[in-house]
């Protein structure tokens, strides 16, 4: 059918622009019950006592759960490949809290109301520790916020220390030899991602008593084996179903609700529901890792760079959720860039602190990672005088290079060897470079400037991230791709499709997609790591491949010819010898109720042995107020090679939600605490993302590469696009205003301030 | 107590309490359309015609809305095929989650009726109360220019 390439509408679109009931919210179920969780209000306690008795009082309450009466096992809540390399430092309700919003226990009532009302009459009796919100400080380990004596994985508790990295290639006396040193040192905030849709859940027992867990979750297969571990039911007893998905941005890559409300089943025999407020979602979900990223390139006047040191210092949050892993990714995903350099070290930690909790988001660690390195580029160029473009031109990674990078670092362990397959760089930044008006920049620090900087990701994590998916023909000729790989409003059931039709030649309207069921879906791990298009791509070619050899198989006999002669076109298997052809109707008919019945069905599961990486190339023009310090974006434009990009419309819809996250966390975005480390602002109110009137005009540019390695040549696209505007804004301010930002968001305080100091 | 209200052309009695939302009321009743994003009037995942104005039905009381005429998504939807501002939002790729899309879609019908013919500053301003977080908006402001244009 040749669609590849070609935009087409998502399959789930027409229900969803129609606003059928698609969500977990929207499933009625009967007789539910509601569950309400008491967060702590202390940053830092031991609970003494908790004293429920005038809540049990209280009409319609139904049952409570805390630290008494729930299993003590130390695990984590990231949705990983399993064994997870994130430390075993939460528990379902633990004794101690660790950050303000940390769970303290949760009611059961017959509605929200009674659970609120319930928690306000339980008593607490807490013994105050005094908390740490500093990560160097936390590093002293006077404090220590993880003690228990359970704890596995974490690299250093006693010092706070998550964990933990050390990479060095090369001689570090290479540095004596450098005629340039340039230095850029990021202090990046605390964020959130901000779905729509918050965390939610229904949990029940179906008729044959199994759990059923209807979940706005990434992960539905990791869901399942972790509520399995934590509540000892087996995994098949209990169902995860994951309906369409509000948004999730790596926020629900993770374990946020789904362990009380099946606790509250399994110990009730009711149904529950849980739903996050908006100020939940905030506090207690998950956010970005806030960071301190420093960056020391070397490097001659001819603009070669030779060396590069990255130093990362992460907040991780009261637990280690993903914190291993982002803080990898900040230089696995970032060095590789500039491979000409012969000495590269990565240094890193991630430290406990008492507020909330980082976890996944977007970007991973790669989003930090660039803020410091292509900041850095851009003052290594202006300290010899180079045309920023020119020095990344001269140290870019290209096609049939590598990087030593890419086996010194994986997520969280020692990574994979590979050799770029596909490298659009040269061309991202010439596109880009025309698109912006490269050549209007100046050297005036009038307050209009253009910056740039350069992106780059993963497409699945190597060896781990395993997808699975499988096709089966009905008796008329239609078709299900049933598929673990968990569309999350990300389109890839549309992408799936497309590349099965593809693949079989066969038009789209014949397959529905069914996105994800444990029950029924076979394993994927989940939307995360830039991995949908590349890993479940590949094994949706895979199962394709497999059908249409049995669809050629029973063709063949129906027509009598060899199976070599025949090929599948439109509604029909065709001999290219005779032009007889069969439909498919009549395949399925014969295959399902007449002669040699079998069921057409296939499946396939792929794993990656490489991540190619997809590149971006980010341009931003500005104008800044001088008086008020206010940045405007008049253009952003992005080009991108995400290799061959299989339906250009979605495409440019992840590209520009990305630039859209990214420039909202740049400029206006941020978590803010009080000085017991409460969050101060949980709202969309007072924590600004962008709207229509923020978002700046935007072009996005692709780029054709042929990624060997991808379906149909195909690269990821979910996170290159969020790690370019820190660093393109921050290298543009310089271009306006001679100043520049070291700490994010770039407001316009920030802005005066630096303004101030160069006038000075 | 009892409200009469004119939901999608149809008059019904209902019982209400005197702090029950409208948000919860039509979601009660089977609008599903209606979506709860934050319960604060910020981000306007509720949003419902009210007497023909897009207004947060998260903020305002059943009892405020007593004779008046409520709009959702599932009103404007013909029984087959797509309303033509769904079609545009669906062609041009702005739907991605698909939880903002039933309070951007009446927003924009809202705008529509009341301007023909929207400049773009004009269509950033309406539907600035409508936050999404997938897309960058920019393909939501294309799908109303479509809409636009096929109108002529």
């Amino acid at each position: 059918m040749n669609s590849i390439g070609k935009s087409i509408p998502r399959v789930d679109g027409d229900v969803l622009v129609k606003g059928n009931p698609l969500f977990v919210d929207d499933i009625d179920i009967k007789d539910v019950k509601f569950a309400k969780i008491m967060w702590s209000p202390h940053a830092h306690a031991r609970i003494v006592d908790i004293d429920t008795s005038e809540a049990e009082k209280l009409p319609g309450v139904i049952d409570i759960l805390s630290y008494k009466n729930v299993p003590r096992i130390p695990h984590t809540t990231a949705g990983q490949g399993y064994p997870e390399p994130s430390p075993y430092d939460a528990f379902i309700f633990d004794k101690k809290v660790r950050y303000a919003g940390d769970r303290v226990l949760a009611v059961l009532a017959d509605s929200e109301e009674i659970a609120e009302e319930a928690i306000s009459k339980i008593k607490v009796k807490y013994e105050l520790l005094p908390p740490v919100f500093d990560t160097e400080e936390a590093l002293k380990g006077e404090i220590i916020i993880h003690d228990e004596p359970e704890i596995k994985g974490a690299y250093d508790p006693s010092h706070n220390i998550a964990s933990s990295v050390e990479v060095e290639i090369g001689e570090k006396e290479i540095w004596e030899r450098q005629e340039v040193i340039a230095e850029s040192e990021m202090v990046l905030h605390y964020g959130q991602h901000v779905p729509l849709e918050p965390h939610t859940v229904v949990t029940y027992f179906d008729e044959y008593e199994r759990l059923v867990i209807i979940s706005s979750t990434q992960v539905p297969f990791h869901i399942r084996r972790m509520v399995s571990i934590l509540t000892g039911l087996p995994q098949s007893r209990i169902r995860v179903i994951k309906p369409r998905i509000g948004g999730g941005f790596g926020a629900k890559q993770e374990l946020v609700l789904e362990d009380i409300a099946a606790f509250f089943t399994i110990r009730n025999r009711v149904p529950v529901r849980i739903t996050f407020t908006r100020a939940e979602e905030f506090i207690s979900s998950r956010t970005r890792h806030p960071m301190k990223v420093k960056v020391r390139l070397g490097g001659d006047k001819k603009g070669n760079i030779n060396a590069i040191e990255m130093i990362a210092l992460s907040n991780a949050g009261a637990y280690g959720t993903h914190s291993g892993t982002v803080l990898y990714n900040v230089g696995s995903k970032t060095l590789p860039l500039y491979n000409k350099a012969t000495y590269v070290r990565f240094s890193g930690k991630a430290v406990y602190t008492n507020l909330p909790v980082a976890g996944a988001y977007r970007g991973y660690g790669a989003f930090q990672g660039f803020a410091a390195l292509e900041t850095a580029v851009d003052i290594f160029a202006e300290k010899i005088g180079m045309d920023p473009l020119l020095v990344r031109d001269k140290n870019h990674i290209r096609e049939g290079e590598t990087s030593p990078i890419f086996k010194a670092l994986g997520e969280g362990r020692e990574g994979t060897e590979q050799i770029i397959g596909s490298c659009g760089l040269e061309e991202v930044i010439k596109r880009g470079k025309e698109a912006i008006g490269w050549e209007k920049r100046t050297k005036e620090r009038d307050g209009y400037g253009i910056g740039m900087a350069l992106s780059m990701q993963g497409s699945g994590i190597p060896l781990i991230d395993m997808a699975s998916v499988t096709i089966r023909m009905n008796d008329d000729g239609t078709f299900f791709i049933y598929a673990g790989a968990t569309d999350i409003g990300t389109g890839s059931d549309t992408l799936l499709a497309k590349i099965v039709a593809d693949e079989l030649n066969i038009p789209l309207e014949r397959f529905k997609v069914f996105s994800s069921d444990t029950d029924f879906t076979p394993f994927d791990t989940g939307a995360y790591a830039s991995s949908t298009t590349y890993v479940s791509g590949n094994a949706a070619k895979e199962a394709a491949k497999k059908i249409k050899a049995q669809l050629i198989q029973v063709g063949s006999k129906m027509l009598g010819e060899p199976e070599d002669n025949l090929y599948i076109e439109g509604d029909s298997v065709v001999s290219k010898i005779t032009g007889k052809e069969v439909t498919l109707r009549e395949i399925g008919v014969r295959a399902t109720y007449n002669n040699e019945q079998f069921q057409i069905e296939a499946n396939a599961s792929y794993v990656g042995e490489v991540s190619p990486p997809p590149f971006a190339a980010h341009f931003v023009e500005l104008e800044v107020d001088k008086t008020t310090g206010l940045i405007h974006i008049l253009k952003y434009v992005v080009a991108v090679d995400a290799g061959t990009v299989i339906n250009p419309k979605l495409a440019e819809g992840q590209v520009l939600g990305a630039i859209a996250n990214g420039i909202g966390y740049a400029i206006m975005e941020e978590m803010k605490f009080d000085k017991k480390g409460r969050t101060i602002n949980p709202s969309l109110i007072s924590y600004k993302i962008l709207s229509t009137e923020d978002m700046p005009p935007t072009e996005v540019i692709f780029v054709d590469t042929y990624e060997p390695t991808g379906p149909f040549g195909a690269k990821s696209i979910a996170e290159v696009c969020i790690d370019g505007p820190i660093p393109a804004i921050a290298n543009a301010l310089y271009d306006a205003l001679g100043i520049r930002l070291f700490s994010t968001p770039f407001t316009p305080e920030k802005v005066l301030f630096a303004l101030k100091e160069v006038e000075r | 107590m009892k409200v009469r209200i004119n939901i999608n052309g149809k008059w019904i009695e209902e019982e209400t309490t005197p702090s029950e939302k409208l948000l919860d009321f039509l979601r009660r009743l089977g609008y599903k359309s209606v979506k709860a994003g934050c319960r604060e009037g910020d981000c306007g995942a509720c949003t419902v015609l009210f007497n023909g104005k897009p207004i947060r039905s998260c903020l305002m009381f059943v009892l405020q809305a007593d004779g008046a005429t409520i709009e959702t998504l599932e009103g404007i939807t013909p029984e087959d095929g797509l309303h033509p501002i769904q079609k545009a939002f669906l062609e041009v790729g702005a739907v991605q989650c698909g939880f903002c899309t039933p309070g951007m879609i009446l927003t924009t019908k809202a705008l529509l009726e009341k301007t023909k013919h929207p400049t773009e500053e004009e269509i950033r301003e309406a539907l600035k109360g409508n936050l999404c977080r997938c897309t960058g908006y920019i393909q939501q402001i294309e799908a109303v220019k479509k809409v636009v244009e096929e109108n002529e």
